[in-house]
């Protein structure tokens, strides 16, 4: 089986050519949580956004398949393409307090895709919106539904955010640093929520993220990034007893640890970034041959 | 309890505004060396009949008492006698200031369309030819003047390819015993549409030609706006859901690029409304600006007062309606 | 993610060099205005009436754009035009500049009663129809070339003062004006050092833009018969008459429309351009 997502090979340019992603291959399979990390820059997000077909327009696909639910996205129409998206995948986005349009209210934002791209009777969208909602615990779902962005605080949007990639029964989810924007206090809540919602609905979910920490609470597989290259795929369980690139390790190194949080944290080594940054561009020289 | 202070503060400025244009308009006619009285007799009229004359319109009186009477007058709607036209200013510009409004609010509509259907055309096709072509013809709209826009179009739709009425408002044989003197609104309700598409075929190029600039302006400034928006996180959202790039577009980022371009608008509206003094005498059409242009010439002191006036009431109440458009269609505020 | 600022950038030499170019050739056709003229642009020939320019049947050799109505040569005119139209942009628009500008650094640097006064004055200005405003100036002052310039300068001197107020209140927030006061300049130093360099770029362009609408102006003031004496050619008047006789000889109309139309578009372009060329920000 190879996995409900498959990105094989992947390439994405700056328009001058400068290589953002450089073949990247990663797989996420059915129900699994996939955690993708690496350093702000490393092209992390963009993953992300080149399977969901947002990537800023500075960027484009050079090579590469993308593979959703056994359909390569990249050879469909732009038209089809979103329609794909929209049946089968959703985003969590990063910041929720711009991610929410400020002059509409919360109920139509959550049911108007249902109703516009699924066919969905206006009800029935209602029922469901209420529904997840509870499932997000937000009490009051009625009030909130009728309320404008702007009124709500930055952790219950994000839980409505949540609430609203959850709608479609979407079977990939791609969460693209969902606690970075939010306090400490509200982060670990909704990192649970993201959690409990993923086993329940049996989600896909690709976790982008910058923090280890964050990826040994909710990750089953992980991948990790420098420079826009995979330097190491891994299992949960194994990555954390035993990385095998060097920059792995640096980099787990250099994450807090819960059983020792004080411990004393190692900025990643001198060498190691002299190793990865020479594997980089001995991988750019075989890919321009 | 803000929100009724800066309602009180903003009548306030508005008056101080007004009474300030009142003070300027009548000292600046009243340096004119011609004397308006002269003018309306007949040649060989006597000393006498002269300063009885400027008597009975009080320009005997100091400036100063002038002016006390006329605001008098004023604060009981009473705008003075049209030295020209012998009628009251009051009625005389009210019965004008339909056709105004009208040609105003056409151009704004027409404006609006123009300037929108740009925005969202260069929005929708960015970083191409499109969107150049957008930004070109946009900046060139925005260079020339409402003025010789008209003079362009008198060319192209009057003369080259005559499919429009050059001047005047409605064709004689159609003038139809208008009981109000919105032509355009009256038409139609009486469903008389021979006449409005008459009206139209008059009114089609004067408001087009104040409609180009502002256009222009709104096409830029929404444009901008919709570019700033479309780099929003909601708008990518909407775009995963599954919607097309129309629909993201015109539902999502649309409503909120408006706002910021509305106050800006706002502002434009009032330059429109300036704008049709002259576009008016250049289509011979029957509106506020073309008496105002009569009423200067013919130094009807009055009656150039009262139009002033009248203008400047219009520049404030468009800013005031715009603020609570504003207000209305901003849920932030709406809900403050 | 302002990576999309890319696709603004606008072919800025070439616009420059248009708008440089006719601007030039205009110069030089109103400082040569006798010398390469044709004809006498005051001089009547009722015989010669209505001439069509010279590529239409029953043209005359020597009369290139035709003849208005009372037979003076539309091509010479409009080169004597020019003079009046330059003389008016270049005085009318660098007084209104320096009106304009001076009220709204003071308004915008000084703040306090000045800005109060300045500032509630534009607001009374904003609320005359600026047309009507010049009709009733000129009026009052009677025709001729000085009225006109003063018109525009009472006018337009709002347009300056709005915008370089606002500028130079958002410079007066920066830091780099702070230190120099803290250095022991005094105000006026800063103002004069500080923060009018940085609003020169705007400065500029408005000041080519507003010799564009000093033109338009004029122009206008001739339509409605009320700009110089009837007898010296301007743009202005011979459209005016243009517009009459469209039907009958649309050349009188189209050719100082022309002109008028390049004109007015080299100096707006000219001062986009060279607010992008001369702008540190935008550069």
């Amino acid at each position: 089986m190879s996995g409900y997502l498959s990105i094989r090979n992947l390439t994405v340019c700056l328009k001058s050519g400068a290589p953002i992603l450089r073949s990247v291959s990663l797989t996420v399979s059915a129900g699994q949580v996939h955690g993708l990390v690496g350093e702000s820059g490393a092209g992390k997000s963009m993953i992300g956004k080149a399977v969901l077909g947002t990537l800023p327009r500075a960027l484009h696909v050079t090579s590469g398949e993308i593979w959703l639910d056994g359909v390569n996205l990249l050879s469909l129409s732009q038209t089809e393409r979103r329609k794909q998206i929209g049946a089968t995948a959703a985003l969590i986005p990063q910041d929720p307090l711009t991610a929410l349009n400020p002059s509409k209210r919360i109920g139509p934002q959550i049911t108007r895709r249902l109703v516009d791209i699924l066919g969905w009777s206006k009800t029935k969208a209602q029922q469901r919106a209420l529904e997840l909602l509870d499932e997000v615990h937000i009490p009051n779902a009625t009030r909130v539904m009728r309320s404008y962005p702007h009124e709500l605080s930055g952790g219950m949007r994000q839980r409505i955010l949540i609430a609203s990639a959850f709608a479609a029964e979407p079977k990939l989810i791609i969460a693209d640093e969902p606690t970075t924007a939010l306090d400490v206090t509200v982060q670990k809540q909704i990192l649970r929520l993201i959690a409990e919602m993923q086993q329940r609905h049996d989600t896909a979910l690709l976790f982008v993220t910058h923090d280890l920490g964050v990826v040994s609470k909710v990750c089953d597989t992980l991948s990790v990034l420098y420079a826009g290259k995979v330097v190491e795929d891994a299992q949960m369980n194994r990555f954390f007893m035993r990385p095998i690139h060097p920059y792995s390790a640096a980099l787990l190194a250099a994450t807090p640890t819960y059983t020792d949080p004080t411990g004393s944290l190692t900025p990643v080594p001198e060498h190691v970034i002299e190793y990865v940054e020479k594997e980089v561009a001995e991988h750019d020289v075989r890919a321009a041959r | 309890m803000t929100v009724l202070r800066n309602i009180l503060i903003r009548l306030l400025t508005t008056a101080v505004t007004l009474f300030g244009v009142a003070v300027i308009v009548f000292v600046v006619i009243r340096v004119v060396p011609g004397n308006p009285i002269a003018m309306m007799l007949p040649p060989g009229a006597t000393d006498a009949d002269i300063a009885q004359l400027q008597a009975q319109y009080g320009f005997d009186k100091s400036i100063f008492q002038q002016f006390i009477i006329w605001l008098g007058g004023v604060m009981q709607g009473d705008f003075g006698q049209s030295i020209s036209l012998r009628q009251p200013v009051a009625n005389l510009v009210l019965g004008r200031l339909p056709a105004t409004l009208e040609l105003s609010i056409m151009a704004l509509v027409m404006a609006m369309l123009m300037g929108g259907a740009m925005a969202l055309l260069g929005t929708r096709y960015r970083d191409s030819k499109t969107e150049a072509a957008v930004d070109v013809s946009a900046g060139m709209a925005l260079s020339i003047p409402d003025f010789l826009w008209g003079l362009v179009l008198i060319l192209l739709f009057g003369v080259l390819w005559p499919v429009f009425h050059i001047s005047g408002r409605i064709s004689p044989s159609l003038n139809i015993d208008f009981s109000t003197n919105f032509y355009l609104f009256e038409s139609l309700i009486r469903l008389r549409f021979d006449v409005w598409a008459d009206l139209v075929a008059h009114m089609f190029m004067p408001a087009l030609a104040l409609a180009i600039p502002l256009a222009a302006i709104i096409a830029q400034l929404l444009k901008q706006s919709l570019k700033e928006t479309m780099h929003l996180d909601y708008v990518t959202l909407a775009r995963t859901k599954g919607y097309g790039e129309n629909h993201v577009i015109t539902r999502e980022a649309l409503p909120n690029a408006i706002l910021p371009t509305l106050t800006l608008v706002g502002v434009q509206f009032t330059f429109l409304i300036g704008g049709t003094v002259i576009i008016e005498r250049l289509f011979s059409y029957e509106g506020l600006g073309n008496m105002a242009i009569d009423a200067v010439i013919n130094r009807d002191l009055p009656l150039i007062q009262g139009i002033v006036i009248l203008f400047a009431l219009l520049f404030t109440v468009v800013n005031l309606v715009v603020d609570m458009l504003y207000v209305v269609l901003n849920p932030r505020l709406r809900h403050a | 993610m302002r990576d999309a600022r890319g696709g603004e950038k606008r072919p800025i030499g070439m616009r420059l060099w248009l708008s440089g170019g006719w601007l030039t050739v205009l110069v030089l056709a109103a400082l040569c205005a006798p010398l390469i003229a044709p004809k006498d642009p005051l001089m009547q020939d009722l015989f010669l009436g209505r001439l069509p320019p010279f590529w239409m049947d029953g043209s005359e050799p020597g009369y290139f754009l035709g003849t208005d109505s009372l037979g003076r040569d539309v091509l010479s005119r409009i080169l004597y035009g020019a003079r009046l139209a330059l003389i008016v942009a270049v005085i009318a628009g660098s007084l209104t500049c320096i009106v304009g500008a001076t009220l709204g650094l003071v308004a915008g640097f000084y703040r306090g009663w000045a800005d109060r006064i300045i500032s509630r004055f534009v607001d009374i200005w904003m609320a005359f129809p600026p047309v009507l405003f010049a009709i009733l100036l000129i009026a009052v002052l009677g025709p001729g070339l000085t009225s006109i310039i003063i018109a525009i300068v009472v006018i337009d001197w709002t347009r300056f003062a709005r915008v370089i107020r606002a500028e130079a209140m958002s410079q007066s927030a920066m830091d780099y004006v702070a230190s120099a006061q803290v250095a022991g300049r005094t105000r006026f130093g800063t103002m004069m050092t500080e923060i009018l360099p940085n609003v020169l770029p705007t400065i500029v362009a408005l000041l080519t833009l507003e010799m564009g609408i000093a033109v338009i102006v004029e122009a206008i003031l001739s339509f409605v018969n009320l700009s110089i004496s009837t007898d010296s050619p301007t743009w202005g008047g011979m459209i005016s008459e243009g517009r009459t006789s469209v039907h009958q000889a649309w050349w009188v109309l189209v050719f100082p429309l022309i002109t008028l139309f390049l004109t007015v578009l080299s100096f707006s372009q000219l001062g986009e351009g060279l607010k992008d060329r001369f702008d540190p920000v935008l550069r």
